[in-house]
């Protein structure tokens, strides 16, 4: 069964790069009953939206919020 | 953003005496484009880490930009174009640094070790560790304090870390690239993308989320 230091660096290394069938799957799994591990999955994605945020994706000023994600 | 401006109205900075002799359209521009200077080396500032080269990469960016203005049709996107050509060029200048003879490879990176204590024996999350929903985090991003945070803790990341994960999540690149640029390994790539978004994370929730310094 993975843990939840294995869980963080597959979900980081998802933001990267295919994963191979049985690590999506254990990682489904882990996620599925970790709050924890989806709570890190979704902070994540939120680091990606803020950098593009940072690097002025929009013409706002300040940057607006994006729609929910 | 209004495509044009009516003149009476609003208060365009006159133009340098470069500017008077640059196409109409380029001189708008150049108005437009001085609007976001401040931002352009907040940014390059984060990426380069040098005042000096930051600089230069506005430059040679606004430059670059006042040099299309005329094939440059569409001017609501105007600032992610400037910022587009900027990306470009803060690559350029990696490059050109990574090439260097005298160049000497930023060692500071997080270690291994560094996250440890967030994790138990079993490798699962200590108690006070385990994430805590962010609630609804975008909200911050209207928020001008967050924005000095997200700064704080991006500056906080080893030079080597920093770098490698800036690479990717704001100027763009795939992590091939980043790896052939760096002469890294896939491998040693993801490692440190994995720990800059650790320590991002750690710090963000620190200093932002669970400190009482979100409004």
């Amino acid at each position: 069964m993975m843990n939840c230091k294995q869980a963080v660096r597959l979900m980081s290394d998802e933001m990267d790069r295919d994963l191979p069938g049985g690590e999506r799957f254990a990682l489904r799994l882990h996620t599925l009953i970790c709050t924890g591990c989806r709570n890190y999955r979704q902070q994540l994605s939120f680091l990606r939206q803020a950098c593009q945020q940072q690097v002025a994706a929009n013409d706002a000023t300040p940057p607006s919020a994006p729609p929910a994600a | 953003m209004p495509l044009k401006r009516a003149e009476s109205t609003e208060q365009t900075p006159s133009p340098s005496s470069r500017s008077r002799s640059l196409p109409p359209a380029a001189a708008t521009i150049a108005a437009e484009l001085a609007g976001f200077q401040r931002e352009m080396l907040r940014f390059a500032v984060l990426q380069l880490r040098d005042q000096a080269s930051a600089e230069d990469a506005v430059q040679e960016a606004m430059l670059a930009a006042l040099q299309g203005a005329d094939r440059f049709g569409e001017r609501a996107k105007l600032k992610t174009w400037v910022f587009a050509i900027l990306k470009n060029k803060i690559v350029d200048i990696i490059r050109r640094r990574v090439r260097e003879p005298s160049y000497q490879e930023p060692a500071e990176e997080i270690d291994e070790g560094d996250f440890d204590p967030l994790f138990r024996a079993n490798g699962h999350w200590q108690g006070d560790s385990r994430p805590a929903d962010w609630g609804d985090p975008e909200k911050s991003f209207e928020n001008q304090r967050f924005w000095a945070v997200f700064d704080t803790c991006l500056n906080r990341l080893p030079a080597g870390t920093a770098r490698v994960f800036m690479m990717r999540e704001m100027l763009g690149l795939e992590t091939d690239e980043i790896c052939e640029e760096l002469s890294m390994s896939s491998n040693h790539c993801w490692v440190v993308l994995h720990r800059a978004r650790m320590g991002l994370r750690v710090c963000l929730d620190q200093k932002w989320f669970t400190s009482g310094e979100r409004a």
